[in-house]
């Protein structure tokens, strides 16, 4: 009893006053499931049909997990780790975490298990919910590392017949916990969320830092909801008729804006695929009104299609030139802001109905009213290819640290070369050194356990990016790349590298590509051939091959990249041409610390771990015996050494 | 005996099984039980008669020696698909779907055995068709959920890698919702990951479900971590039977299977 009483409780005035504020995401779930009612808030596919949870059911899973989390001791303040793929499950907890004055923090669900336990043991977390066994195994092989966390909340149970570890709680038995404990005290929801306030941290968010250790910011339920709101003034293309299918990590700030914030703000229904592998489908089933998405995703749907095309007959693939032609001159036009003539205009709208439109409904994308390219930029020439389709696809600029958003193209005014201009209440200035500030109610609160960071991001209320930028005359913003990945040539040429690699991955046979050259007389690449698509290439023209080592390497694959790096080279100002070039060995992947999470390159580790190879490119080598060592699932070991040639083109191009 | 399952603990029983092909003595006066929830393995050099066994044991051979019992009955003179029908299911080691039909259509044959209402009654479709047609779809369904097969739903089979029809094929032999499972060499040229996904499978059907199950593998490794009894043969005889610590360091076994010189364990530790 005497918790009870010492237990700060509002009195009822101010209890129902608070609950109106509508400043925290709990408060707004409250008001929605009284607005919205029956409505759907999610759809899961499970079982092969799509289960829908209305808005109200929504709020008692909630108020079931809240309940739980109490009945198991949750405190306010307390954090929540969260990891797996993205489920109803996950949402429920986010907002019961939150609900109780707690922190949610999401995690990537592909973290290998010491990074994962290293996060989670930074993160304070005394709770931790995973989706399935795989993450309920890392969490449990790295137990001694995690003398902070007292649960584990488990949503899948499959394959863990034999568990029974004290600490695992399967998502029922919490939900049923929770009941029994509201049945106890029914007023004891109102009271927590009422309690809640807008300036209390609502989330973790782990920042897609490229460099060292990652960082958890802070952001407040100001923070995201204010960016919701800053948005939808400058966007107001979302209505709570929508569909959005939720598939990227929930763990990513992108992912959180959308389907956790503009969720509650706007009402509109969040699909989940059944499995990653059915998101491709699952999507074309829903038809979603709007996507944010990182480089990679259009990156892939692009690929995809580049690919079935040169598939294709010769007659659909000279329809699909012709019409591709089309919608280069008319996209041209329109960013140059010129006049596109009516006969050009005809002809799109003819390839739109013929081309087009079939096309993007077999990708999913036929009913999108917008698209936005979120995380690091997409070059202009997947811009042409989208737009040119009727494809409403634009830029967005910001960081994590400022709750995801901070620039955005307007409509009709879409420059493929800029990341558009500041959403409403958002200040942005570019410093004497060139690096680009923001200012909004968003800007978060400092990374958790970092001072030192903080004081380095945060100055007199401006988010320092560590971006370099111009601001063109129009008032957009212009990125030209992290500062610090800037390459200067020993003649003082500066390049800004993703430029260029953007370039040499527009086609499907190439997936990653990183230029470098810092103090060099030139600039060099490492290439990753897409797997996939270049061995689909390979086979079509019978060249046999066991690995992606042994295809990486073939003559005829180099002779293939050799054109792909010509063609850029052609394009490009002499300076910046690449001169040298490898195609590697191996993919560049998150597990070996060469891509961050949300895929984006890791180019200091990169250089470090290749740095042999590096200085034969630049000692003039032709070849290059590298040294790899392989760890078998069986925990064998080998050690083999594939030769890398070393392609070189001539100063012209 | 009440009404229902009987509670039997063997749950087949073949007593002094001899089959004959002309004059070639496949199996030879063979008996072997598998109990309630249980894994027996049999193994042996190829054209030992394993799959011979299978195949009197689910009623494609008739053998011209010996009983077989299935749940205190004898099914000896049943033809397979009443065999089936009371509940033994199997796979096949080269892969026998139908490949022009979908995953889910494959599976769904599979339903075939329990399906109640008639061509008529199907052809209707509307009352008693659809509720059934709806029930079979739910235990597809579910199946597909088992083996994390949902990205292949409505994929043909035959033009999918090797190691997905392996996993529909077991998706079919358990729409029929057996009682005995026999899995003639599932894991037969599947990757690594595969096997590891096909192991996981089977021990969720012994550990969740209790399905006893008789597996037929070449992959020692396999054989010696999944099961609980194994049965060796050679020439169509047993030669051992026992857990498997006892099979791997048994005499005429490691004489069978490898000839004078090497060691069963020298083979599961190689792997």
């Amino acid at each position: 009893m005497s918790a009870v009483l010492e237990r700060p409780t509002l009195a009822p005035e101010a209890r129902k006053a608070s609950l109106r504020a509508l400043d925290t995401f709990p408060k707004r779930l409250l008001h929605n499931a009284e607005r919205f009612g029956d409505r759907v808030a999610f759809r899961e596919k499970e079982f092969g049909i799509w289960q829908e949870i209305t808005w109200r059911q929504y709020l008692e899973h909630v108020q079931a997990c809240a309940g739980g989390l109490l009945a198991l001791g949750m405190r306010r303040g307390d954090v929540v780790a969260l990891v797996g793929d993205n489920r109803p499950e996950l949402y429920y907890l986010a907002m019961a975490t939150q609900a109780l004055g707690g922190v949610s923090c999401g995690m990537y669900q592909d973290t290998l298990a010491e990074q994962l336990a290293e996060l989670v043991d930074f993160a304070d977390a005394r709770f931790v919910f995973c989706e399935d066994q795989e993450q309920v195994d890392k969490i449990l092989a790295m137990e001694d590392r995690l003398p902070k966390v007292e649960r584990v909340v488990v949503d899948d149970w499959r394959g863990m017949w034999r568990y029974h570890h004290a600490k695992l709680v399967r998502f029922s038995e919490l939900e049923a916990l929770g009941r029994e404990f509201l049945a106890r005290e029914p007023d004891r929801f109102l009271q927590e969320v009422a309690q809640g306030r807008g300036d209390d941290v609502a989330i973790f968010c782990l920042t897609s830092g490229t460099t060292s250790l990652p960082k958890l910011a802070m952001l407040s339920h100001r923070n995201l909801l204010a960016q919701g709101e800053n948005f939808l003034a400058v966007e107001p293309h979302m209505s709570s008729q929508d569909e959005f299918v939720s598939f990227l990590p929930f763990a990513w700030i992108g992912e959180q804006m959308i389907s956790y914030t503009l969720h509650q703000l706007v009402g509109f229904t969040v699909n989940f695929p059944e499995e990653p592998e059915t998101a491709q489908r699952d999507l074309r089933e829903i038809g979603p009104h709007f996507m944010f998405a990182p480089a990679r995703i259009y990156e892939g749907v692009h690929s995809a299609v580049t690919v079935r095309m040169l598939d294709a007959g010769p007659v659909r693939r000279r329809v699909y030139e012709a019409a591709m032609a089309v919608a280069g001159r008319v996209v041209d036009a329109q960013a140059a802001g010129k006049p596109v003539p009516g006969w050009l205009r005809a002809l799109w709208w003819l390839g739109y109905w013929t081309v087009y439109r079939p096309l993007l409904d077999k990708v999913g994308l036929v009913r999108m009213r917008v698209a936005w390219n979120g995380g690091a930029s997409l070059g202009p020439d997947y811009f042409r290819f989208f737009r040119g389709l009727g494809l409403n696809l634009k830029q967005i600029y910001g960081q994590t640290e400022i709750a995801g958003i901070s620039c955005v193209h307007r409509d009709g005014q879409v420059r493929f070369w800029t990341m558009g201009s500041p959403i409403a209440n958002t200040e942005l200035r570019v410093t004497e050194d060139g690096e680009i500030i923001s200012r909004s109610p968003s800007v978060f609160l400092g990374y958790y356990k970092n001072p030192e960071a903080t004081r380095r991001a945060l100055r007199d209320g401006w988010l320092y990016s560590g971006d370099t930028g111009v601001l063109d005359p129009s008032g957009d913003i212009i990125l030209f790349d992290r500062s610090e990945d800037i390459i200067t040539l020993q003649d003082g040429t500066r390049v800004p590298p993703r430029v260029i690699e953007d370039m040499l991955k527009f086609t499907p046979y190439v997936q990653h590509a990183m230029v470098l050259g810092e103090g060099r007389p030139y600039l060099a690449a490492i290439l990753n051939v897409d797997f996939q698509n270049v061995g689909k290439w390979a086979e079509d023209r019978g060249i046999a091959y066991t690995s992606y080592m042994d295809l990486s390497q073939k003559p005829q694959v180099l002779e293939l990249l050799e054109g792909l790096v010509r063609e850029t080279n052609a394009r490009l100002q002499p300076g910046w041409r690449v001169r040298a070039f490898v195609s590697l060995y191996k993919e560049f992947h998150p597990d070996d610390d060469e891509l961050t999470r949300t895929r984006k390159l890791r180019r200091r580790h990169i250089l470090e771990r290749y740095r042999d190879l590096v200085e034969a490119i630049y000692a003039g080598a032709d070849r290059f015996r590298a040294t790899v060592t392989v760890r078998y699932e069986d925990g064998r070991v080998a050690t083999l050494h594939p030769t890398l040639e070393i392609r070189r083109l001539a100063g012209d191009g | 005996m009440g009404a229902g399952v009987p509670l039997v603990d063997v749950v087949l029983d073949v007593r002094h099984l001899t089959l004959r092909f002309a004059g070639l003595v496949a199996v030879s006066d063979l008996s072997l039980s598998v109990r309630a929830g249980e894994l027996l393995g049999i193994i042996g050099p190829n054209g030992a008669g394993k799959t011979s066994v299978l195949n009197c044991i689910n009623g494609f051979y008739r053998p011209q020696e010996g009983r077989i019992r299935f749940l205190d009955r004898d099914v000896t003179r049943l033809l397979p698909h009443t065999r089936a029908a009371l509940g033994i299911a199997r796979t096949f080691q080269n892969i026998a779907l139908y490949p022009h039909m979908t995953v889910l259509q494959n599976i769904l044959s599979g339903r075939l055995v329990h399906m109640r209402s008639s061509l008529m009654g199907c052809g209707v479709y509307w009352g008693f068709g659809q509720r059934e047609v709806l029930r079979h779809r739910e235990r597809v369904e579910e199946i597909v959920d088992f083996l994390e097969i949902e990205a292949y739903r409505d994929a043909r089979v035959g033009e999918l890698p090797y190691g997905i029809q392996k996993k529909v094929e077991l998706g079919r032999a358990l729409a029929m919702e057996p009682r005995l499972l026999l899995l003639d060499e599932p894991m037969a040229g599947m990757t690594v990951d595969e096997k590891l996904d096909m192991a996981r499978y089977i021990l969720e059907l012994r550990e969740v479900r209790g399905l006893p199950m008789v597996l037929i593998e070449h992959d020692m490794g396999v054989v010696m971590d999944l099961c609980d009894r194994i049965l060796a043969m050679d020439y169509g005889r047993k030669i051992a039977e026992g857990p498997p610590e006892e099979i791997q360091n048994h005499p005429d076994v490691i004489r069978a299977y490898l000839g004078e010189e090497h060691g069963l364990a020298e083979e599961v530790a190689g792997r």
